[in-house]
């Protein structure tokens, strides 16, 4: 079928030749198209209140209070069930968010461009791990750290970044896959390689020595605080591909906590959805898979570009959250998801298994014919609103939504 | 009564990861409620707290130490859990060898792994074996297909597919071939030469690769094309490729086509093909030499002349038991044959001699098993009805027992002809396993039994071992299957 | 006989094989030190025929 592989060709060209840069930190009022007051974007596929997980809901009522929308809590959940609120995805807005992927107006956004698509992507900053409102948090202590992001942290990153030009983004990813990040599971490389590149200009642009230490304190005792740039910078590699014609290529997968999501690049915008998995992986102390809520979040577009759990043999550290827990097994899992993948990335590369490019372009039509689905490298949230991160591990993307996207694709091609 | 036990080991390191991983072993431990390990942090030692699982030991420890923390249903079970787990904590996780091993799930990622990879060998079942072979073919491997059950349709679309790009497609249904010395599937380790083979039978090929080995000549390439090749719906095209192939060769200076009889539309093309040629051809139809011979051409009726002929006329085998040695006059002869080609040779020498003959695979002049009484029969247990679900006989040559206690107790029956093909592919000790089943037959009728092997002293069967197991239990051993016929003609007293 | 491979080669280059199916077959020809690699093949779309061929229209 000529016009897949043509297809597929400019999508693989589309995704290697883009040029992330981390430009800037602006609030989300100023930035994100179609974003208004009382609208709240949410991780995943379209959904609505009632069929919302306990983390989703929890992370909803704590943004309300934080936007200052409801005085409390249970005001909020009135609030959001009397459907006061507009609930959109982040992936109809440019946007991405780690699991209940809050955005909001007053949210400060990190901003990416894609120099060669010209085209923008924004994701909320990282919170860090524990109680946080991407796990359901929603008590005082969460809403005041969203509140100093909101103040110091963002326009201080904001004005750094302004002022030094930007953050390149690829070779910074190339130099964290040597230093065995994957980039969703484990971006403890990649988050030293980002406070070095922006502490110099942070000091520069700072006025205030304490808001500045703190800062910089907040980013260096966050070992994930690279993942929210990883999934902005997917996001912007991706929405080039958006809609070519006859492409099998996955352009974004998603979860709500609820369902899993996936849009290809030649059925445009529409979503195939099916129920979302549960994780398997390991669980903090004082916790088990009964408390684990299904599997959540905007992050997997970091599999989609090829890192997360497609990059996991550079990862060995990251293998031991699943099967027999052995580093040398994890080459085994890029291998794998190298059967489903059209092309490799010349640029990202696994020292270990021999400079191999992590595989690139999830073609939807091997995934359905190996029976193979991604794997996904993920944190696991407690099912009940408010509590948290409970484990981390990885989800298997269900294969039903590539089913249905191989017969809409062959549908649209006029195929049957 | 509940226990909680704290172990501090002081100023241990062990990444968090891991350290979950042994939480969770631990957990699932006899008697263990709760456990965690974790570093002494403040931070951790108020998780631990939380969870029930601090001890005073554990309050005492510092960022740099390992707090192994258990609740359990008693004092004893904690410390046999902490006394479980402590080798664990020392050593390393390692993946069993069958982990590490990455084997490719397709086709695609095999010949991304692999680029110099030329050849696919497809023994899929016959529903997917096709588009397998498409795949190949697609990415520009040559093909050779084990696999039977494929449709006419799917035969002659992949066909013109390799035609079009140049490259080999054998089979479906192709057991054997020789390439570039190299036997594949079910192949004979054979002597190189100057002898070059296009078959579109499996054991044919075989027969003649190694009649010739053994005679002192040697094979360049033995193309396979698959059973229907030479049936007018398929037309010949692997065939008259495979001959294209060797006619520019130019290791190859005489070439063999094996086959059973061509469809009637096909036959003129072949003939015409090799007529194009300027090397010298041999002929072998099984049993068809009724058509215009080219010039460059020698026509065979047996897998044996073949052989002779490409050897430039020379004579082989040798008899095997003197005239007058045995008499069983006014018998039957009962072939039992795992390779349908030799089965075939078998019914072409027996119908020259004037005998009757009933097969369940007949050839031209033969008669259908249904009417074999007072015949003597060649059957093919290679056939479809006794290999449904079963291993074909060449792999496993159980199907042969029970046909073979049926002829051993007839008293009908006077000579049972065999075959014993050996090779790779094959069943590693074929002979032997005749001689076992023969052990356990009644022999009151004593019948004779002539086999003949397929096979040469470089197989991993080794021809002479096998010939000394089978001379051990009283069987004739013949140098080739055609010898092995006329010996049983000599034993009816038959002029062959 | 290995000696003179190298001065025949019908597949234009050394013999490579890549085995789909009985793995008996890549057994022997790696113990003669052919270079194989063998497919873990499953039939396709796990063994749904009309999806599978649907895929196969689609250039798979």
């Amino acid at each position: 079928m000529q016009l897949i592989e043509q297809g597929n060709q400019e999508a693989i060209r589309r995704m290697l030749s883009a040029e992330p840069v981390l430009i800037d930190v602006v609030p989300a009022k100023e930035i994100v198209p179609g974003l208004k007051d009382r609208m709240i974007l949410h991780a995943g596929p379209p959904i609505t209140w009632d069929r919302m997980c306990g983390p989703m809901q929890g992370a909803i009522a704590g943004i309300i209070v934080f936007e200052g929308w409801a005085k409390d809590l249970d005001a909020a959940l009135d609030m959001a069930a009397a459907g006061e609120i507009e609930f959109d995805p982040n992936h109809h807005h440019d946007a991405v968010g780690p699991m209940t992927g809050m955005t909001t107006v007053s949210q400060p956004m990190l901003v990416v461009e894609n120099k060669t698509g010209g085209n923008r992507a924004y994701c909320a900053i990282n919170e860090g791990l524990g109680k946080v409102m991407r796990f359901g948090g929603n008590d005082q202590e969460v809403l005041n750290r969203l509140a100093w992001i909101r103040d110091v942290l963002g326009p201080g990153m904001g004005g750094a970044l302004r002022e030094m030009g930007g953050i390149e983004l690829k070779p910074l990813i190339a130099r964290g896959l040597s230093m065995g990040d994957e980039m969703h599971q484990r971006n403890v490389a990649c988050s030293g390689l980002v406070l070095r590149a922006i502490a110099s200009s942070m000091a520069k642009t700072s006025k205030d020595a304490t808001a500045l230490s703190e800062a910089l304190a907040f980013i260096s005792a966050n070992d994930q605080f690279h993942l929210n740039i990883a999934m902005a910078m997917g996001k912007a590699i991706m929405d080039p591909l958006r809609d070519i014609e006859g492409s099998s290529i996955v352009t974004a997968m998603s979860r709500n906590g609820t369902e899993f999501g996936i849009r290809v690049s030649g059925t445009g915008d529409e979503w195939f959805t099916a129920p979302v998995e549960m994780p398997e992986g390991l669980y903090f102390a004082g916790y088990t898979e009964a408390d684990a809520n299904p599997d959540m979040g905007d992050s997997t577009i970091v599999e989609t570009i090829g890192l997360g759990g497609f990059a996991m043999g550079a990862s060995p550290a990251v293998a031991g959250f699943v099967g027999a827990g052995a580093a040398s097994e994890a080459a085994n899992y890029t291998h794998r998801m190298g059967e489903i993948c059209a092309s490799e990335n010349p640029e990202w590369t696994i020292p270990a298994m021999d400079y191999l490019g992590v595989p690139t372009g999830i073609d939807i039509r091997l995934v359905v014919e190996t029976g193979i689905v991604p794997t996904i490298n993920t944190g696991i949230a407690h099912r009940e609103p408010g509590v948290g991160q409970v484990g981390a591990g990885v989800v298997r993307a269900p294969m039903a939504c590539f089913e249905q996207a191989v017969r809409r694709l062959a549908e649209k091609l006029g195929i049957s | 009564m509940e226990f909680t036990l704290n172990k501090v080991l002081q100023g241990f390191y062990k990444d968090s990861v891991a350290l979950m991983r042994l939480s969770r072993d631990l957990v699932a431990m006899e008697g263990v409620n709760e456990a965690a390990l974790m570093i002494g942090s403040p931070s951790n030692k108020q998780i631990l707290r939380d969870a029930g699982l601090l001890a005073s030991e554990g309050d005492a420890a510092e960022g740099g130490d390992l707090v192994v923390a258990i609740r359990a249903k008693d004092s004893k079970a904690a410390h046999a859990a902490a006394e479980a787990i402590e080798p664990q904590i020392m050593s390393q996780t390692r993946a069993s060898d069958d982990d590490i091993d990455w084997r490719p799930q397709s086709i695609r990622s095999a010949a991304k792994a692999s680029p110099d990879a030329n050849l696919a060998l497809i023994s899929v079942p016959g529903e997917f074996a096709a588009a397998e072979a498409r795949k190949a073919l697609s990415r520009g491997l040559h093909v050779m297909m084990f696999s039977d059950n494929v449709s006419v349709e799917d035969e002659i679309a992949l066909k013109i597919q390799a035609r079009e790009r140049g490259l080999l497609m054998m089979g479906p249904d192709c057991g054997t071939a020789i390439l570039d010395g190299v036997p594949l599937a079910f192949a004979n380790n054979v002597a190189g030469g100057e002898i070059g083979i296009v078959g579109a039978s499996g054991t044919g090929i075989q027969e003649v690769t190694t009649l010739i080995s053994n005679n002192g000549g040697g094979i360049s390439q033995a193309i396979g094309v698959g059973g229907r090749d030479l049936k007018n719906e398929v037309g010949g095209i692997s065939t008259l490729l495979g001959i294209d192939r060797l006619d520019s060769d130019p290791s190859t200076s005489h070439i063999v086509l094996i086959s059973k009889p061509p469809g009637d539309r096909v036959l003129p093309k072949i003939l015409d093909r090799i007529t194009e040629s300027s090397k010298p051809f041999t002929i072998c139809f099984i049993g068809a030499s009724n058509f215009n011979v080219p010039a460059n051409a020698t026509v065979t009726r047996t897998l044996k002349e073949a052989a002779q002929s490409a050897l430039g006329g020379k004579s082989i085998g040798s008899e095997i038991v003197s005239k007058n040695q045995v008499s069983k006059e006014g018998k039957q002869i009962r072939g039992l044959y795992s390779g349908g080609t030799l089965a075939a040779e078998s019914q072409v020498i027996l119908l020259d001699a004037g005998l009757e003959v009933a097969s369940n695979a007949a050839v031209p002049g033969a008669s259908d098993l249904k009417n074999a009484a007072g015949m003597h029969q060649i059957i093919d247990l290679g056939d479809d009805q006794y290999t449904q679900g079963r291993p074909h006989p060449m792999i496993d040559p159980e199907i042969r027992r029970e046909p073979l206690e049926e002829a051993m107790n007839n008293p009908n029956v006077g000579v049972i002809l065999i075959d014993i093909v050996i090779g790779f592919g094959a069943h590693p000790d074929p002979a032997g396993q005749l001689v076992s089943m023969l052990a356990g037959t009644d022999k009151k009728n004593q019948p004779e039994i002539i086999a003949s092997i397929t096979g040469t002293e470089q197989d991993p069967q080794i021809r002479s071992t096998q010939v000394k197991t089978l001379q051990s239990a009283g069987v004739h051993v013949a140098d080739s299957n055609a010898d092995a016929a006329i010996a049983a003609l000599q034993m009816l007293r038959v002029n062959s | 006989m290995p000696s003179d491979k190298s001065q025949r080669s019908t597949l234009g280059g050394e013999i490579f094989v890549i085995n789909v199916g009985l793995e008996k077959f890549a057994v022997e020809l790696s113990e003669q030190n052919v270079p194989v690699i063998q497919v873990d093949w499953k039939p396709p779309a796990g063994g749904d025929t009309e999806l599978a061929a649907l895929l196969s229209k689609m250039g798979l």
